[in-house]
């Protein structure tokens, strides 16, 4: 489906993409949409916990459970907590699981796939049992293994949902480069004199990244519903940290009781982030590859 | 088919005690919803035998209601109108008769019991049983030793309806001891036939099949899954049950169990978060009873071994911190009894739980901590503990106590410790700040002193409090008991919890409740000191 | 053919070993003691190394491993602790309940996705475009237990419409004679509708729960194979002969672009078996996920380890099957093979 010759001089490349970009926003709105919803996750991530009203850890027993209003906005947790300041400063944790699991999994099965598919031999066999052997296992239950063994703390919750994950990227990149191990420009380069290691970090990985791009922005949502599954079953962050899949989980307990908002608002922006880095995969899948559009 | 094999062995065996088969086989309409009682819970047994290797608390209930005792408790009302245990009154179940001697006890049994497959249930199953319970190890056995009974040769068998029960030392534990859970009854001819050179007291048939004489039997077990209960229609040890037939259904999720009762599908659950029980009893659409806990304890625990907690300041000004009135509130929804904030000129009472004198007060906490060396706060962050099978209680109230501590200087993490690993971490005496519950079967004092303070290697004296002082009170007060010197015993009951008050190991939150939320058409609850629920007074409409 | 599938099961064996160790040091370095699990509440530590000898965990962990090995190589997956029961029974009595529910929810997923997907893709970029895409990806957005939960909220609970999420069967319901342990099934083969309907109830929520997880994956597969295929030349050939629309795109479009889509298949259900640990937890499902889920969070090591390797080699044959239905469904792959 990808093209080797598809990959353009370097120069012109960034505004080509750029002027790619405008065509594929206009031609879908979504994406557009979507881009928007992400700006305006990373500001919440970066000035959220200045900006929050309330102390996110703060209680005030006398308050406990109130419904939305026009002190809390949604409302107040169990412990008089205000859960507005907790979603939004939540937001800078999940967002960081997000982006630091997916970029360990994109170093790890990034740059093992590369070398598989470039190598082929052993590097790939070795390369291609691990993904292989990770790929068998169920896989939430193999994340939920990882943070048990290892204790339950963020950087835990990062590594498993990473080493889940290895086995997609470690494919992709193999494919991508293997693809191009024998193309016309390798061989140049080749030709004239580099050796394999250069080629391989200035001619693959440019032209594998992007691909690996479209699938860290998929993987991202991932490992955020990664993160909230495993509160649920109570092996997530440590309270009293405000994340949003452990107020999840623990707000749904208060569901039929009535005090929704414990669970809906953190919900609600779990889902919008999810959703929000999905759209954003798929917008990007068609700015690498516009043939897939076709 | 295991599963079907088991019933199968089941119908054989109740076919022969003329009891229609199990009703699980029945057409589904032929079922009658108004002679059975729907129970929900988190979790289930994972033995049907209280002498099993590792037998969990649910597991207990089921022994309860499926195996007979020698004796069991009368029945008190409690103010609120509850039928609570009576712990001074005896009264017979599997014996009809018993008669304490100075150094025995003598049971003369009935003459009509049978077990379920219809063998008579004679002295000769009472003395292998109990042998068997002192003899597999684990917790039967140290069950049995609480009560002084440890050696096969205590139990002799006079003929056939009597036996007796010799005491090594006078130990006022050792009658009540006989009415625990654990001293039950079982077939002994018929586990015999099953038990294997590996397996010689016959503990992987019991896991599956209940074999007393009980007034219940399982007739279907999927673990983790549903636990359905039979009524033996030849019960001897008491009136025949109303409640033909239990099914009891775990259902993990806290939220549905709730929704399950509101809808009116399920009968009964004891297991919801606090606020649940709160609001339903305000609600009134079902009947809910709370009964503090006999014997039992929330406390905040501090390892007193090492540093910052050996310091008995440092131990105070943690008392004066914790937020004692918001965890009642926000956490216990009022469904506790206050184990803090006595009037600083209340007596010492000879009765156990009882408050401290301890209240919220950040400015004594951090006047004690400067005292202490500490005016800064403590340097390090301390390691706060809780067990997260009791997440929905433990959570809330550290984080409470994390939030109080910080604002005196001492911060905290904490840590989740998933249930099963929970006594693991208690028995390496190693956590040097945590919350837990702990409540003693036997409703004395010096039962809880001896557990939970003494220096012996208990894993419940999870502080790793070490005071001789205390030790000779509490095996003063037990030696007392035995011999009857109320004076003495006063005394020393007096000393032990002003000791326990004065050093502080351990910091009383509150007395818990167990609380029962139920359909209005379901009567017969009764409070037993395993807390757990006993099938065979239960009526429903 | 038969080489073939011989070739590919060789192949797994490299993997399902890496699973088997993988698995034993994950369980080994689980935080839980089980002898101190076993000895029981007021255990001396003693007591709880007597029962560690016993269990052999004083042993060295490579002879512990062997041990383990010996066992599985004579079928036996050890007893859990936490239920007491054999493995291997627990693991056959309740797959059916998890494999029974995970396919209803794929086949409530193509239902929905298929259509989706097709319809996308006959007027791409167009607005119902966009809607089948927000649609699908809002389903993948959503914890799958807390879509669980607010179904059973909402339709048990505020509307009555379903039934008590207790599991398979309501209680006073009697299972159907065991034939294939799929209750929808052996309810028809004993000719009992009651059972049948009140199975069905029972499995809608949480089916519904899995279908939606899964939408994204199997409608943005459909859309891709059939855009690729509506813009062949077999298709422009039928609609330059004037075929009408309908019969283009379902007859001959459709059909070629289910093969993708069927790969996509075994991928959704793997991942279902996986995503369907959290649901079985909230529907009091009696499955396999369940079981592995306490069983993890109580250190017990044999039903995590039976599991896993249940699991893999389910994995490993539903990839194997996958390949040669699609052989069978695609001769040129055949040729190839």
């Amino acid at each position: 489906m990808t093209d080797i010759a598809a990959s353009p001089p370097r120069e012109s490349s960034i505004a080509a993409l750029t002027k790619h970009a405008r065509y594929v926003l206009s031609e879908n709105p979504v994406t557009g949409f979507a881009f928007a919803l992400f700006v305006l996750i990373v500001l919440a991530a970066v000035f959220g916990p200045h900006v929050v009203p309330y102390d996110p850890l703060a209680s005030d027993t006398s308050q406990s459970l109130k419904p939305p209003n026009a002190h809390h906005w949604f409302g107040t947790d169990q412990l008089g907590r205000d859960v507005f300041s907790r979603v939004v400063v939540a937001t800078r944790l999940d967002f960081f699981i997000a982006v630091a699991s997916v970029a360990l999994v994109f170093l790890m099965g990034g740059l093992a796939g590369v070398a598989a598919g470039f190598f082929g031999g052993w590097t790939d066999r070795i390369v291609g049992r691990i993904a292989d052997t990770i790929m068998a296992f169920p896989l939430f239950v193999l994340a939920m293994g990882i943070v048990a063994a290892l204790g339950n703390t963020v950087q835990n919750i990062i590594l498993a949902t990473a080493i889940v994950n290895f086995p997609l990227y470690a494919r992709i990149a193999r494919a991508e480069a293997n693809i191009r191990r024998d193309a016309g420009f390798v061989e140049a380069a080749r030709l004239s004199g580099n050796s394999d290691w250069r080629i391989l970090a200035f001619q693959i990985l440019p032209n594998v990244f992007p691909i690996l791009v479209v699938q860290m922005s998929l993987t991202m949502g991932y490992a955020i519903l990664n993160a909230a599954g495993l509160s649920f079953i109570g092996l997530g962050v440590r309270p009293p940290t405000p994340e949003w899949g452990i107020m999840v989980a623990d707000g749904a307990s208060f569901m039929v009781s009535g005090e929704w908002w414990n669970a809906a608002f953190p919900g609600a922006a779990l889902m919008v982030a999810v959703f929000c880095f999905n759209l954003l995969g798929d917008g990007l899948r068609d700015l690498v590859d516009p043939r897939r559009r076709t | 088919m295991k599963r079907r094999d088991f019933l199968r062995s089941v119908t054989a065996l109740t076919a022969a005690a003329a009891v229609p088969a199990p009703a699980a086989w029945s057409p589904a309409k032929a079922q009658s919803r108004q002679e059975t009682l729907l129970i929900v819970s988190e979790s289930g047994p994972n033995n049907l035998d209280i002498h099993g290797v590792g037998t969990n608390v649910p597991g207990y209930e089921v022994s309860w209601n499926c195996y007979d005792r020698l004796i069991s408790h009368e029945m008190k009302t409690l103010p609120n109108g509850t039928p609570y245990y009576d712990k001074d009154k005896i009264k017979p179940e599997l014996a009809e008769d018993m008669n304490t001697g100075d150094m025995s006890v003598t049971f003369k049994l009935r003459k009509d019991a049978t077990f379920q497959d219809g063998t008579p249930a004679t002295a000769k199953d009472v003395k292998w049983s109990f042998d068997r319970s002192v003899t597999v190890g684990g917790f039967p056995t140290f069950q049995m030793s609480a009560g002084s009974l440890t050696k096969p040769e205590q139990f002799v068998v006079v003929d056939d309806h009597t036996f007796r029960v010799d005491f090594l030392k006078k130990d006022r534990l050792t009658i009540p001891d006989l009415a625990v859970i654990v001293p039950c009854v079982l077939n002994s001819e018929l586990v015999k036939s099953k038990a294997t050179e590996q397996d010689p007291w016959g503990l992987e048939f019991t896991k599956l099949n209940t074999v007393g004489s009980g007034a219940y039997k399982v007739t279907n077990w999927t673990a983790g899954s549903q636990v359905v209960l039979e009524r033996n229609e030849n019960w001897k040890g008491g009136p025949l049950p109303k409640l033909k037939r239990i099914i009891w259904r775990m259902v993990p999720d806290a939220g549905n169990r709730r929704a399950l009762l509101e809808r009116g599908d399920a009968d009964v659950s004891y297991d919801l978060p606090n606020k649940d029980f709160s609001e339903l009893k305000a609600d009134g659409k079902l009947s809910i009873v709370s009964t503090p806990y006999s014997n039992g304890i929330q406390y905040l625990g501090m390892n007193v071994a090492h540093p910052p907690f050996d310091n008995v300041k440092v131990r105070y000004a943690i008392a004066c911190a914790i937020p004692y009135q918001k965890i009642m509130d926000a956490v216990m929804y009022g469904l506790a009894k206050p184990m803090f904030g006595a009037a600083a000129e209340a007596p010492t009472e000879v009765a156990w739980p009882q408050p401290h004198k301890f209240n919220t007060d950040l400015a004594k906490a951090k006047q004690l901590l400067a005292e202490a060396g500490y005016p800064n706060g403590l340097p390090d962050p301390i390691q706060m503990s809780f067990d997260l099978g009791f997440a929905g209680v433990n959570e809330p109230t550290c984080v409470l106590v994390q939030e109080s501590l910080a604002q005196i200087g001492i911060q905290t993490t904490i840590n989740k410790v998933p249930g099963a690993n929970w006594r693991t971490e208690l028995t390496k005496k190693t956590m040097p700040l945590f919350t837990n519950v702990f409540s003693g079967w036997l409703d004395y004092p010096e039962y809880f002193f001896y557990w939970c303070y003494h220096s012996g290697k208990s894993i419940f004296n999870t502080m790793d409090y070490q005071s001789p002082q205390m030790d000779t009170l509490i095996d003063g007060a037990r030696s007392a008991a035995a011999t009857g010197d109320t004076a003495a015993y006063d005394k020393d009951v007096k000393g032990f919890v002003d000791l326990a008050y004065a050093d502080m190991p351990r910091i009383p939150l509150y007395q818990p409740y167990v609380n029962v939320a139920m359909q209005k058409n379901i009567t017969g609850y009764q409070y037993w000191f395993h807390r757990r629920l006993d099938y065979r007074t239960f009526a429903k409409g | 053919m038969l080489m073939m599938i011989l070739k590919r099961l060789l192949m797994a064996v490299p993997s399902l070993i890496g699973v088997v160790i993988v698995t034993f040091l994950l369980t080994r370095a689980l935080p839980g003691d089980p002898a101190a699990y076993f000895a029981g509440p007021a255990a001396t530590p003693q007591a709880i190394q007597e029962i560690r000898v016993k269990l052999g965990l004083d042993k060295p962990l490579i002879v512990q491993f062997g041990r383990y090995v010996d066992d599985l190589a004579h079928g036996n997956l050890g007893t859990s602790l936490t239920t007491g029961r054999p493995v291997a029974t627990e693991l056959r009595n309740r797959l059916p309940a998890s494999a029974e529910l995970t396919l209803l929810g794929l086949i409530v997923s193509i239902v929905i996705a298929v259509p989706l997907g097709i319809i996308a893709a006959t007027k791409p970029n167009s607005a119902i475009d966009h809607a089948c895409r927000i649609v699908s990806t809002a389903g993948v957005s959503l914890p799958v237990f807390f879509t669980g939960l607010i179904l059973i909220y909402v339709f048990y609970y505020l509307l009555g419409w379903a039934p008590a999420p207790l599991g398979r069967l309501d209680v006073f319901y009697t299972e159907p004679p065991h034939v294939t342990g799929f209750y929808l099934i052996d309810s028809l083969i004993a000719r009992d509708p009651e059972t049948f309907v009140a199975a069905l109830k029972q499995l809608i929520l949480p089916a519904l729960t899995l279908g939606i997880f899964s939408l994204a994956p199997i409608a943005r597969m459909t859309r891709a194979s059939m855009l690729s295929v509506l813009s062949s030349d077999f298709v422009r050939t039928a609609r330059a002969s004037g075929l009408s629309t309908y019969t283009v795109i379902i007859t001959y479009a459709f059909r070629n672009a289910m093969l993708p889509v069927i790969t996509t298949l075994g991928m959704v259900f793997s991942f279902l078996l996986g995503a369907n640990v959290l649901v079985e937890k909230v529907f009091a499902w009696p499955g396999i996920g369940s079981y592995a889920v306490e069983a993890l969070l109580a250190s017990d090591f044999a039903p995590v380890q039976g599991f896993v390797l249940t699991m893999a080699v389910m994995y490993v044959m539903l990839n194997l099957g996958i390949d040669v239905l699609y052989g069978l469904i695609d001769p040129r792959v055949r040729l190839e093979a």
